[in-house]
């Protein structure tokens, strides 16, 4: 077995959804020892996904959601019930033994349950310890919450998707969930690396919405720069190239229905090139020539494009053009990734894993490759409570007995 | 100190590396970014400073390059490739987005570069990872966006109108962002056991498995979703979610609310408002006050719950159309109601909770006299946070400074 890179560390998780709980999976992908805790007496439902749709069969309840089954492989899974004080108390030893902690309630829920840095840090001086919510702990709009369609509008995502003369596209889904869970396992790594070096845990107070507007890239600079406000007539236009040196650059129809394909032409030879293959009189046109022709008549250029691509299939037209090194792709479907795409089979994008009560899943894997300390995706989503023998027995050293004891007592 | 003060990062300039080498240098680092002789070609992307394009001018560059330092290096130039070595041995953390092949040919890859620097960590990031059947494909980002998958989930329910990649570069940020989260995890792995290692990240990975609901539908249901306006992209229809304010701004109202207490909060501030007499569902709010909370799979399971769900979701929706956006924003919320603003830059920008937090930072551009407002860090570390970002370097300003300090015979 090759070594783990985050193998010798553990992580104490109050995560859920995709922004919290993708956070840690992906920690765990690299061997650390992510034990998830959730409320027994709410069956873990304060995370939406718990036994959401889409399903796998007919079966429902708390351990058939596939978001929820998605987003929590690697870890393991106890229950604590926070209402009682024998909880708290071994909370307080589960946290001696772990290096961060991490969660995405609501602000100040941690602190309420009497588990705040000062807490925390009480208990263990180098904890990290991570909370990530909509809009941060701190701020005229800390109290406030948020989902990931919420982060992504407020951070200013959303309004970056979309065509003229018409209201937000936005994200199709909780696009800053998935970022949120990225920039958190950014911000547990990071602070890993501060307390390597100084011996010093923090608390690193995580807000989505700040991270979404991290990820606008170079439009905010033409406000605060060039005082050009994004808010304006015919923008976005966000098929288009931002940085003004491509045409076309679009998403046309090609044939069949709602089939597309992306074409950008990056330089004056693949016009050239592309004009041979279209054929057409109207590419000859002086006015095309050039990129800054092109750019200035994008309107007449998009339309005489789709006009063409209607004719043809995506994917066959996609590698036309890809022999005449344009960059083109056809706007892939699921099926058309997953199940045909030769580079995420070959990359092994798909690991399948044996969940307790789902069966064999497919779920994501990583989108990267460590020549020496690789992820590895083989333990499934804990059903709940399935790792309580093991955390309470094997890391806190109860006896089975004692287990036994705070079952019955509602404790676990 | 900021998290990563004392480490240093050779970056060749790419599209690739670039968000990955900022976040980087925020965080501390000394990331050097190498150009080619003339300046790195991402200096010719726009916007450009007063709609004037030249190498100093690109904020482009400027967003994508804040607290670097430039070196310019020819690595045609077999001189150069030394030069470069000696940098890689000293930094330790190489980052890259070369088309795969290319450093092999000239002898300055991961297998040459061990041979200076033993536990080197070298990340390369590639369109689809440097090995494998499509690694030679032609790429922008809008179509990574497109082959991997977000596109076929963003647009509108009119399906006559093409599919919608969201601005903001995101397939190159989506594979920047992996490469920080696995150099530090390879960082952590060296530290802790003394090993270097090469990370291959691919922006077509990256980007499919940040697809959400769209890949899980597929992969467990087999199900294909589809793309609605300004909302979860879905196998079957779903109502709107976007809402267009009485000033003209747009509010997204999230997942309606399924707890009582939120049902009762929404009806007493419709009678408020005196809005209650026009909202013939106003009965079904009361309603929703006394049902235990809605749980996601009663709602397509249970026609009463489902239409106690749509009158909290429509009461929303007429209270946001009497409101500016932000008023509208900070009254749902302040009732406990999960509601956002469709926010343009600008309005980030401007806004007095980003403000507040810090977020928006002053950074001084003495190359041209005046200081400008910067998005600051996407992550509050309050004991180490992260540095105060300094503008993008100048093509090689810092050439002589940074290769002064080698041994004479590698400059």
């Amino acid at each position: 077995m090759s070594p783990t890179a985050l193998g010798h560390l553990r992580i104490c998780d109050f995560t859920g959804q995709l922004a919290g709980a993708g956070a840690t999976r992906h920690l765990g992908a690299f061997g650390a020892e992510v034990i998830r805790i959730e409320d027994p007496v709410r069956e873990g439902k304060w995370d939406i996904l718990r036994g959401s749709p889409p399903f796998k069969d007919e079966r429902r309840g708390i351990e058939f959601g596939s978001g929820f089954q998605n987003h929590n492989v690697t870890k393991r899974g106890i229950t604590l019930n926070m209402r009682t004080d024998r909880a708290k108390e071994l909370l307080r030893e589960l946290v001696a033994v772990s290096d961060a902690v991490t969660e995405n309630f609501a602000a100040g829920v941690l602190d309420r349950m009497g588990f705040g840095y000062e807490q925390l840090s009480a208990i263990k001086p180098d904890v990290i310890y991570v909370s990530n919510c909509g809009f941060g702990q701190v701020g005229p709009y800390a109290g406030f919450k948020s989902w990931g369609p919420i982060a992504q509008a407020v951070g200013g995502l959303t309004f970056g998707s979309g065509l003229p003369d018409q209201p937000p596209a936005g994200w199709g889904y909780s696009y800053m969930d998935h970022h949120g869970g990225y920039f958190m396992a950014i911000a547990i790594l990071a602070a890993l690396v501060h307390r390597d070096t100084t011996g010093q845990g923090q608390w690193v107070d995580m807000s989505c919405t700040e991270a979404a507007a991290s990820l606008l890239g170079p439009s905010v600079l033409d406000y605060t720069v060039n005082a050009r406000p994004a808010r304006r007539e015919g923008n976005p236009h966000s098929n288009r190239d931002a940085t003004g040196t491509m045409a076309p650059h679009g998403i046309y129809a090609t044939s069949g229905i709602d089939n597309w394909i992306a074409i950008s032409v990056r330089d004056d030879d693949e016009w050239v090139a592309l004009t041979t293959e279209i054929g057409e009189p109207w590419t000859t046109s002086e006015r095309l020539a050039d990129a800054g022709g092109r750019l200035a008549n994008q309107d007449v250029l998009d339309a005489e494009i789709d006009r063409w691509t209607r004719g043809h299939d995506r994917h066959v037209l996609a590698a036309r053009l890809q022999a005449l090194g344009i960059a083109a792709a056809a706007v892939a479907r699921p099926e058309d990734r997953i199940d045909h795409d030769p580079a995420t089979e070959a990359w092994g994008l798909w690991p399948t894993v044996d969940h307790a009560a789902m069966g064999e899943v497919r779920v994501d894997g990583l989108p990267v490759h460590l020549s020496e300390t690789d992820w590895v995706i083989n333990r499934a989503t804990p059903t709940l409570g399935a790792d309580n023998d093991y955390v309470f027995g094997e890391i806190l050293g109860l006896e089975p007995a004692e287990i036994e004891s705070l079952r019955d007592e509602g404790v676990i | 100190m900021a998290p990563l003060d004392g480490w240093t990062v050779i970056e060749l300039s790419s599209q690739a590396t670039a968000f990955a080498g900022k976040l980087l240098a925020d965080m501390g680092a000394d990331v050097i970014v190498v150009e080619p002789p003339g300046g790195s070609p991402l200096r010719n992307l726009g916007p450009f400073l007063d709609d004037q394009p030249g190498p100093e001018h690109s904020l482009y560059w400027w967003h994508y390059n804040t607290s670097k330092r430039s070196v310019v290096l020819d690595l045609e130039d077999p001189e150069g490739r030394v030069t470069f070595e000696a940098l890689v041995a000293d930094a330790g953390i190489l980052l890259e987005g070369e088309r795969p092949g290319r450093l092999a040919e000239l002898g300055i890859d991961y297998p040459d570069l061990v041979g200076v620097r033993p536990d080197l960590v070298h990340c390369s990031v590639t369109p689809f990872g440097r090995q494998g059947p499509r690694s030679d494909e032609h790429v922008t980002d809008l179509t990574i966006l497109a082959t991997g998958g977000p596109v076929w989930s963003c647009g509108y329910d009119d399906h006559e109108i093409p599919p919608v990649r969201g601005g903001g570069h995101q397939g190159y940020q989506t594979g920047g962002v992996w490469a920080v989260i696995s150099i530090l995890t390879a960082a952590i792995h060296r530290r802790h056991a003394g090993a270097g290692q090469h990370i291959d990240v691919s922006n077509h990975a990256a980007v499919n498995v940040t697809t959400e609901a769209a890949t899980y539908s597929w992969l467990v249901a087999g199900s294909e979703v589809q793309r609605q306006t300004g909302r979860h992209a879905v196998h079957r229809p779903t109502t709107p979610t976007q809402v267009q304010c009485a000033d003209g701004k747009y509010l997204n109202t999230g997942v309606p609310p399924r707890r009582p207490e939120e049902f009762k909060v929404l009806h007493q501030w419709l009678v408020e408002l005196g809005l209650d007499q026009e909202f013939p569902l106003a009965p079904l709010l009361e309603l929703g006050g006394t049902y235990e909370n809605i749980g996601m799979a009663e709602i397509e399971e249970d026609p009463m719950i489902a239409e106690v769900f749509g009158a909290g979701r429509d009461a929303i929706g007429l209270i946001a159309g009497r409101l500016s956006a932000n008023d509208a924003f900070i009254g749902f919320q302040s009732r406990g109601i999960p509601v956002g603003p469709v926010n343009a830059p600008e309005d980030v920008m401007n806004d007095p909770h980003f403000i507040a937090r810090g977020f928006v930072v002053d950074v001084d551009h003495d190359d041209v006299g005046r200081s400008f407002q910067y998005p600051g860090a996407p992550i509050s570390m309050t004991g180490s946070p992260f540095a105060a970002p300094t503008r993008a370097p100048l093509v090689g300003e810092h050439t002589e400074e940074v290769l002064g300090l080698l041994d004479p015979e590698h400059r």
